[in-house]
């Protein structure tokens, strides 16, 4: 510790740790406003704001695949969807009075206790850490793979298998409800599953 | 001072590239789309052949008023169109045309996943115009959007993904140094996908349902006028550009040709990439729009089983070679 501090200077920043900071200064103030701003579909573009900025932090900590992964998964995927579903359902523009949740303070809880426990376990892993910039990169697709698929292939496989029971629930989910509908109107069924159906169309 | 004068010469060649080619394959289609179906109009200005037709509409647009419709989110209205156009530019920047490093804008190390990631990004463009135009036609081509994007965007990562695993490299100038002419019958399934998907992702005839005019006017760019609407047209342009020269660099072995790859490579990929915006054109012009549920069918029940198929056939015989 005391041999990194004293090797590269305490306080006395590079440009790429400037960078670095602000970048993250800006996805810090994307996401407060992402969970603050009342209108929804502003929400879903400070979300991009804020993911695409992380995707720049990973490439100044050379990074560069997982950056990419980043932007393709993240932003050209998981957005679209959460926008995709928005307008599905119901994206006014303008403000959304109703937008607000009763548990905004467990949510802060939680997203505060999240956040202690991620900033800790990384200050103490990396503590020490400085990334070479001028030696081979360490963050290129070679060596992130290889790393992948030799120290950490069983998370790796053990995330697959996650993903895979995932997707076989929703197949489930999606079938029985259609099962369900095809099976006749209900006598005391609720209408209100066929009514969120139509409902989404406007 | 030779650093910066390099990269700025290469950032120079890009944006010129960017700011020309797409008018080339407009005029172009201008011209082939005359000629096929028998058009008159685009033959007529300017004389010889109707070359002054490209400048008369820029010059019509520039002339338009800019209006944000009164009940529109203004800001996020006149933002959209950037958001659907740069991305393309960035793209441009990792696509080399000729051999050796000399020939492309930025050498990116994972190319592949750096130009399928921003290509995915000039989409949030036409959301952002669907939902803040207030106008329901818009809504629903924003929706129509969102939902081709989802569909196509696997099957062209898991195209991609064959050839990366038969180079052995995600780098876009790693894949075309390794290429061998047996590639083109290896991969051309893929091949054929990665193109059909990646028209669906320009929303390009026969896949522009999201701007189906007989059926919700233009989409999500029905309440545009002017400049703003002309950049949404110059991105399909881009985006045109863009996806024919990923499929001659990822498919086609890019500067590679019979003979003259030194010094004449460039040749060879320009070459490739008019061939496939030919074609692009021509299936405009000769395909009727596909609908909705046809549209999402075709990529879940054929494009994405033949993907896998072709990752299949990649990893066998990539086994089996070494």
């Amino acid at each position: 510790m005391t041999l990194a501090a004293a090797s590269h200077g305490f306080l006395s920043p590079t440009g790429v740790e400037i960078a670095f900071l602000l970048v993250g200064l800006v996805t810090f103030g994307a996401a407060v406003l992402t969970v603050t701003t009342r209108q929804l579909v502003h929400a879903a573009l400070w979300l991009v704001v804020a993911l695409g900025g992380l995707a720049v932090e990973y490439l100044l900590l050379t990074a560069e695949f997982i950056a990419w992964v980043q932007v393709l998964i993240y932003v050209g995927a998981v957005v679209v969807l959460l926008l995709f579903g928005l307008m599905l359902t119901r994206a006014p523009v303008g403000r959304s009075p109703d937008a607000d949740s009763g548990n905004r303070w467990a949510a802060l809880t939680v997203a505060a206790a999240s956040a202690a426990a991620l900033v800790w376990v990384v200050v103490d892993a990396f503590r020490a850490t400085w990334i070479d910039l001028d030696g081979p990169a360490a963050g290129s697709t070679a060596v992130t793979g290889a790393s992948l698929f030799q120290n950490w292939v069983l998370p790796f496989e053990a995330l697959s298998v996650l993903l895979l029971a995932a997707l076989v629930g929703a197949i489930v989910l999606s079938r029985r409800a259609k099962a369900e509908r095809t099976a006749g109107p209900p006598a005391a069924g609720p209408p209100a599953a066929h009514g969120a159906d139509k409902g989404g169309v406007r | 001072m030779n650093d910066v004068l390099d990269v700025t010469l290469r950032l120079l060649i890009v944006f010129v590239v960017f700011l020309t080619f797409p008018l080339i394959v407009g005029q172009t289609e201008h011209k082939v789309m005359a000629h096929m179906q028998g058009r008159l109009g685009p033959m007529y200005a300017g004389g010889f052949h109707g070359w002054a037709q490209l400048v008369a509409d820029g010059v019509k647009f520039a002339q338009k008023e800019d209006v944000v419709p009164a009940d529109a989110d203004r800001r996020i209205f006149q933002l959209a169109p950037a958001v659907a156009l740069l991305p393309y530019l960035l793209v441009l920047l990792a696509v080399p045309v000729g051999p050796g490093e000399g020939a492309v804008g930025q050498v990116v190390d994972a190319g592949v996943f750096f130009v399928l990631a921003v290509m995915g990004v000039g989409v949030l463009g036409s959301l952002m115009a669907g939902w803040s135009s207030a106008n329901k036609f818009s809504l629903l081509g924003g929706l129509r959007t969102a939902a081709q994007l989802l569909a196509y965007e696997l099957p062209m990562l898991l195209t991609a993904a064959s050839v990366a695993m038969a180079a052995g490299t995600v780098s876009l100038v790693g894949i075309l140094d390794a290429f061998e002419w047996w590639w083109l019958p290896w991969q051309i399934v893929g091949a054929v996908v990665f193109f059909v998907a990646g028209l669906a992702e320009l929303q390009r005839p026969p896949f522009d349902m999201p701007v189906a005019d007989s059926e919700i006017i233009f989409g999500a760019y029905t309440e545009y006028t002017g400049l703003r609407f002309a950049l949404f047209l110059l991105a399909e342009y881009a985006g045109i550009v863009v996806l024919c020269g990923l499929t001659t660099v990822l498919f086609l072995g890019g500067w590679h040709g019979p003979w003259g790859a030194d010094g004449l490579g460039w040749v060879w990929t320009l070459l490739k990439a008019a061939v496939l915006a030919f074609v692009v054109i021509w299936l405009r012009v000769t395909y009727p729009r596909l609908r909705e549920d046809q549209l999402q069918k075709l990529s879940w029940t054929l494009l994405v089983p033949l993907s896998l198929a072709q990752i299949a056939l990649t990893g066998v015989v990539k086994v089996v070679i070494q």
